[in-house]
């Protein structure tokens, strides 16, 4: 099926014509046989790494299982918010790879993901906080990532809702500023990967659930066991997130992770009044403003493991106390709806990218509760290690062995909250 | 919110509980025999159980005491909690 090509043109053609003509964004593909790949979940990774098999690396009988429907996982309950400025040089490059797909992504794909680069402010509270921040700054353009340094004055002009004042319980004593970080509309991500990978031929198969991983006599991974039918594949991207230790366990592969609930919340909407993205690491505010005006709102991930998608009201209402006490005019907005997600979390709080013990099987996992920044340079390189059974250089140091090498990627230590 | 019993201290909210990650890793005795993998393992893996999944809780706010438990993290919901050296 020839896609449909968008433009100002096609959208005046098919106002001619009363808006009849529009055609499904992706087929509804029944699973076939045989594919020469199969990647695990629907997500903006997993369509993504479909994506770009099929577009750059010329595989073209490709499926993407998902149990549930497109983008209905993390990728449609995150914060949307997009920055690259991590502390460390491998970090640095993964995600800083990821931010410059991001800049074309809408281009690439034909589809608008509304990517935003309105800048992502870090806000400092205590001279610990001052020291972490501005080592960032100065780790960042040693790398090449932009990242400046604000005077609280300077923080103010950037994001006029700000309250800096000093009778504040945790003053802001200044900020770190990435002006290319931003925001992009979520589920077009999904939307836009996976129409782009169903016009490649990439078969997208919802409501599909995997249930077993069948392993030949070798331990090569053979075949998928899932809701619809068994699937032959000798190469298997599991990219399943909250869900990821479930899956490998299937193939007998045992992963660093824990799964843990993260939530976010909108207000009402409002007219245009936040311009930026604020985050503040230690009183856990997480906000900026989507284009239908609602502020968008991360809160924290609950205490203790859980695969329910959903948290305790207390969590959110710590962001809350943090969000009112930064920005006073917000006092009186109301909270519309809040979800949480169920987000698998590494040791070091960097993702595993890579091969496993199991030949044939990939896993692109731990994302923890930063993984839509990435979706872009994430598949990118994961449909790389696929197609050439070895990492590309930038996911190279994501491996698994790193727990055991003692090689570990410690953003955790880095920024000291979970990110 | 959780509603959590303390078997020391009977239904208490929550908030007055921090969580103490997967139950029953035992520290190996003798860590310096341990293969680079079985440290790692030690260190590192975790069960990530989808369904019953055994836990240790402490009560800061109460009685300030460790304890284990089974839940359900499919459902959130407690099975059984008991004391440390206990068995369900």
């Amino acid at each position: 099926m020839k896609r449909q090509s968008w433009s100002g043109l096609s959208l005046l053609r098919h106002s001619l014509a009363r808006h009849r003509g529009w055609r499904e964004q992706w087929r509804k593909a029944a699973p076939k046989d045989h594919y020469d790949v199969v990647i695990v979940g629907g997500g903006g990774h997993g369509l993504g790494t479909a994506y770009y098999l099929a577009a750059e690396h010329g595989l073209t009988n490709i499926a993407v299982v998902e149990k549930g429907w497109i983008g209905g996982g993390n990728t449609g309950r995150n914060t949307t918010i997009i920055r690259s400025n991590y502390l460390f040089d491998e970090s640095a490059r993964l995600y800083d790879h990821a931010v410059k797909l991001w800049e074309d992504l809408s281009q690439a794909l034909n589809y608008n993901v509304m990517f935003s680069p309105r800048g992502v402010m870090m806000l400092a509270h205590t001279v610990h906080d001052v020291q972490v921040l501005k080592r960032h700054v100065h780790a960042n353009r040693c790398n090449g990532v932009d990242n400046e340094w604000l005077t609280p004055a300077e923080a103010k002009a950037f994001c006029p809702p700000l309250n800096v004042g000093a009778d504040l319980r945790y003053p802001v004593l200044g900020a770190a500023l990435q002006r290319r970080g931003g925001t992009a509309r979520h589920d077009a991500v999904a939307w836009g990967y996976a129409r782009a990978a169903d016009a490649l031929g990439v078969d997208i198969i919802e409501n599909c659930e995997v249930t077993g991983i069948r392993r030949g006599t070798h331990g090569a991974v053979e075949a998928l066991e899932t809701t619809r039918g068994l699937i032959q594949s000798r190469r298997i991207g599991v990219v399943a997130a909250g869900n990821s230790s479930v899956v490998m366990r299937m193939a007998g592969v045992e992963l660093p992770l824990e799964s843990f609930p993260l939530q976010a919340l909108v207000s009402e909407p409002v007219k245009s009044v936040f311009p930026c993205v604020v985050m503040s690491n230690s009183i856990h505010a997480y906000i900026s403003q989507s284009d239908k005006g609602e502020l968008v709102i991360g809160a924290g991930t609950d205490a203790y493991t859980s695969y329910t998608q959903r948290g305790a009201l207390h969590v959110n209402l710590h962001t809350l106390e943090a969000i009112c006490e930064l920005f006073p005019c917000f006092r009186r907005l109301r909270m519309l709806r809040n979800w949480g997600g169920i987000v698998d979390v590494t040791p070091d709080r960097s993702p595993i990218i890579g091969k496993t013990r199991v030949p044939g099987l990939y896993v692109n996992c731990g994302w923890g509760t930063g993984g839509f920044k990435a979706t872009p340079g994430s598949a990118q390189v994961f449909a790389w290690t696929i197609a050439h059974d070895e990492p590309d250089p930038i996911n190279a140091p994501f491996t698994l062995e790193r727990f055991r090498e003692g090689a570990l990627i410690d953003e955790a230590a880095a920024a000291a909250v979970a990110h | 919110m959780l509603l959590i019993d303390c078997p020391y201290c009977g239904k208490r909210p929550e908030l007055e509980f921090a969580y103490g990650g997967q139950a029953h890793i035992a520290r190996p005795p003798r860590p310096a025999e341990l293969s680079d993998q079985q440290w790692t393992d030690y260190l590192y893996l975790r069960t990530n159980s989808r369904g019953s999944h055994a836990e240790r809780w402490r009560h800061v706010h109460g009685c300030g005491r460790f304890f284990n438990s089974v839940r359900d993290t499919t459902t959130d919901h407690f099975s059984v909690t008991y004391r440390i050296g206990e068995r369900p």
